[in-house]
């Protein structure tokens, strides 16, 4: 019994010191009282080199460590002077000629240059880079031709470098959104004297990006990165507008298991997550933490036009007048998206969208019925293909349901794991399937253009020349007003041929702390953390 | 002892060249590459990659690539963080997941071992069946449930412990190591608990107790000795296991080990990521596996006999 007593005191002794751990203040209590916030980023990021990359945990980063040209204005998404304060632009709106700052610093200290910025886009259309982004430049004069080997001369480009304070840029043609998209984030410079240490003009696998070697023209800069655990990042005590960043730190954490990161924002090791799994909506329903605003992206189901009876439209269209959207992200879903009856999403600033479906069970039976399938007799047995994922497998079930109930057709669900799914999207061997797009930038364009026959995004099958006359003549539009006359016509034809079906645009659905200040809603989830602080007062 | 050491890693050079090739042949069958993603890169794109990679190369001729550099103790570059090869990847994870497989462990061993010694000093009675029911319970009761169902209590509930990370708040540790060493420490109270009764029964154990020895010293210096030989045997693969088997705990708890790389690396398609992972791990299994059977040779002078003769 001696013993027995021994460990019973042993156990007793470790319940106490487990004890002793209670009423330490959280990480996020700490963070407000020394500007250090913490904060959920989904992913650990494969890489910072702004040519190299093209994810939203890695475009988190990149746009805390680096700044373009411009960048937006976090409340109206317009562009506004960031590297360059000023520029001006021909009137026939093709030749940009920006003014660096004379302020502008790397965070080694060195001066930032026009031949900076030169240097970086050539590094960019590198074919040896692989920049994912790269067809961001293509608006550039020879741009596309450099990268494809047609043009051997950089110096045809049209990117010069003037003198240290002058970038001079050429475009093929006007466009409308190309100082916005300058905050892309390919268009940040790259630091010429730290690439070539590390011989990584063009070669994408190098040491530069880390911590040690960094040197970046951003807010902050890199002060610590260790896989998988922590990205840290510091106040750049010579950026330009050192004076009105509040934030000293921010770390970014890889917190792809979404249960396990909402447990974090809720004791307190986050100010902010990155999403909300849509089992925890409820729970912050009515909390001033859930965040819920338009996000602009839109999920729907690409419907591949070359399998029968998908080929014929009243098929296509019984299929999209036949879903209930309402129901669907009001029970569903349960996350405040909105239905989407068109393609492009509408923006609040410009854009919107002219043509709707609609939701009409008995023109759907209708238009089944003429097609040759009455109360779907007949009606094959169609695939739905889906990457596993919860709220897939939801919006799945709920669809199929629709469908049979509605049509009295019967859909089978197959799902995927991710890379196997992108694997039968891309050899097209799927009858619907479900797709998303996200814009990156705030322009119909961005939508539009992967519908395009000749476009590698569209896996549909469907072409049509009226849709790529529109969507060509629209980019030689300079005058927005008459830009978006061509868009609203391109998603009419969407409308009537239903090559997809829009199903709802995305809500941001995130927990934000309330002692963070200085972060702003808007549509593109943009928030430049050169504006963020932390206010400890704030309940 | 040394031609049978000399013997056993002979033997898992072939082992090794199987688990490279047959991990090469399979993730190069399976669909999906690794720069397939949402938003399709161009092709022209994708092409300039394959030919970073050497991707485009016929496959053979990659996997004697591959052999080359690994020979010479490269695992190659990974394809998802182009500024890290596979080794730096594979020596910043390796710490945390060894240094939590010590922690679950040394937990596994204190917990088994007081439970089992306590179970096999008074067999059929609660003494026994409590600790015995508990063990039960850990080895029925999977790393994914109880992760979650201590986090729920003592970090959510109580808050006396941080939910997630590793070594960044005090106290972060502790969870993963008790989930990653319940089901183990469950094992070894079982074990040890059958291995000490066996004992107990043996003369000299008699013999011990007709000397008027007091309990404590009869169990800690003559009977534990002989009681925790299962155990040893056991711990070798446990060992390994505990190494290649956390990336559950890694990934409930976002621990930086080699476990949740090698799941994010499935996941992207990160060939080299894979094979070194996959590779590594074999290696160690294979050598927590030989390291346990010398332990046990050296301690089992019967073996050792044997061993002597055969040679």
């Amino acid at each position: 019994m001696k013993i027995s007593f021994r460990i019973i005191l042993l156990i007793a002794i470790s319940l106490i010191s487990l004890t002793a751990c209670k009423k330490h203040k959280t990480l996020v209590e700490i963070g407000n009282e020394q500007q250090i916030m913490y904060v959920g980023n989904f992913d650990e990021p494969a890489d910072v080199d702004p040519h190299t990359v093209s994810g939203i945990p890695e475009y988190h980063l990149e746009m805390a460590i680096f700044e373009g040209l411009t960048a937006k204005d976090p409340k109206t998404l317009a562009a506004i002077p960031a590297a360059a304060d000023s520029w001006s632009i021909s009137d026939d709106g093709t030749v940009y000629i920006f003014h660096i700052r004379d302020t502008a610093r790397w965070s080694d200290g060195d001066k930032l240059t026009a031949y900076d910025f030169e240097y970086s886009w050539h590094r960019a259309l590198m074919p040896a880079i692989a920049c994912e982004m790269v067809s961001d430049f293509f608006a550039i004069k020879n741009a596309e031709d450099f990268y494809n080997g047609k043009i051997t001369d950089f110096k045809e480009v049209g990117i010069k470098a003037l003198d240290e304070s002058h970038l001079k840029v050429v475009l093929n043609n006007p466009v409308s959104y190309f100082l916005v998209g300058l905050d892309n984030f390919d268009f940040y410079p790259v630091q010429k004297k730290t690439i070539e240490k590390f011989n990584a003009f063009d070669d994408r696998a190098t040491r530069w990006t880390r911590a040690e070697n960094f040197v970046g023209n951003g807010a902050f800069t890199i002060k610590e990165w260790i896989p998988s655990v922590v990205f840290t990042v510091k106040r750049n005590p010579y950026y330009w507008d050192a004076a009105n960043v509040k934030l000293n730190e921010i770390h970014f954490y890889p917190t792809n298991n979404l249960l396990q990161e909402e447990k974090m924002f809720r004791v307190g090791q986050l100010h902010k997550t990155e999403f909300l799994p849509s089992s925890k909506v409820d729970a912050y329903k009515n909390s001033p933490e859930y965040i819920n605003f338009d996000y602009y992206g839109v999920y729907f189901y690409s419907l591949n036009i070359k399998v029968k009876p998908l080929d014929d439209v009243r098929v296509r269209k019984a299929l999209a007048y036949s879903i209930d959207r309402e129901l669907l992200t009001k029970n569903v879903l349960r996350g405040g998206q909105t239905p989407a009856f068109h393609y492009t999403p509408d923006d609040p600033y410009g854009y919107k969208a002219s043509a709707n479906m609609v939701y009409d069970v008995s023109l759907a039976k209708k238009l089944l019925a003429d097609a040759g399938f009455p109360d779907g007799k007949g009606f094959p047995s169609l695939r739905l293909v889906y990457n596993t994922n919860s709220d897939h497998l939801k919006v799945a079930l709920a669809v199929q349901q629709m469908w049979k109930k509605n049509l009295g057709i019967n859909i089978t669900l197959q799902n995927f794991e991710w890379k196997v799914y992108l694997s039968e999207r891309e050899q097209k061997n799927f009858d619907i399937i479900r797709r998303a797009d996200i814009g990156d930038v705030l322009d119909p364009a961005t939508f539009l253009k992967s519908l395009k026959s000749s476009d590698s995004q569209n896996e549909t099958n469907w072409g049509s020349a009226r849709y790529d006359e529109l969507i060509e003549s629209a980019t030689k539009q300079k005058d927005n007003i008459e830009r978006f006359k061509y868009f609203q016509e391109a998603d009419q034809i969407l409308v009537d041929e239903v090559p997809l079906i829009p199903i709802y645009f995305y809500k941001t659905n995130n927990l934000l702390s309330p002692s963070v200040k200085g972060y702003y809603n808007n549509i593109m989830d943009y928030h430049p953390y050169k504006y963020v602080y932390l206010d400890a007062s704030a309940k | 002892m040394l031609f049978f050491i000399i013997r056993r890693i002979a033997y898992s050079v072939p082992v090794l060249l199987m688990v490279t090739l047959a991990t090469f042949l399979m993730i190069h069958a399976a669909p999906g590459g690794p720069f397939s993603q949402e938003r399709k890169i161009p092709l022209e794109v994708v092409k300039h990659l394959n030919e970073r990679y050497h991707l485009d190369d016929p496959i053979w001729e990659q996997f004697f690539d591959y052999c080359k550099h690994l020979l010479q103790g490269d695992f190659g570059p990974s394809f998802k963080y182009p500024s890290h090869t596979v080794n730096d990847l594979i020596a910043a994870g390796f710490p945390a997941t060894c240094e939590l497989a010590i922690y679950a462990t040394l937990f596994a061993l204190v917990v088994g071992l007081t439970a089992g010694v306590m179970a096999s000093l008074k067999p059929n009675s609660w003494q026994d069946y409590l600790p015995m029911s508990g063990a039960m319970l850990g080895i029925c009761l999977p790393s994914f449930v109880l992760g979650p169902l201590l986090l729920l209590v003592f970090g959510i509930w109580l808050q006396w412990l941080p939910v997630a990370g590793w070594g960044q708040i005090p106290g972060d540790k502790i969870l993963p190591s008790i989930t990653l060493g319940a089901s183990y420490a469950a094992y070894i109270a079982r074990i040890s608990r059958g291995g000490m009764l066996e004992i107990l029964s043996q003369d000299y154990i008699r013999t011990a107790r007709a000397k008027g020895l007091s309990t404590s010293r009869i169990i800690f210096v003559h009977a534990l000795r002989g009681g925790i030989t299962p155990v040893i045997s056991f711990l070798g693969p446990a060992i390994a296991g505990l190494l290649a088997g956390s990336f559950v705990v890694e990934t409930i708890f976002q621990i930086p080990g080699i476990g949740r790389f090698y799941i994010q690396a499935a996941f992207n398609r990160d060939y080299t990521m894979i094979m070194g992972c996959t590779i590594f791990f074999a290696f160690l299994i294979i050598l927590f596996n030989l390291l346990a059977d010398v332990v046990l040779v050296l301690l089992n002078p019967k073996l050792r006999q044997e061993m002597s003769g055969g040679r």
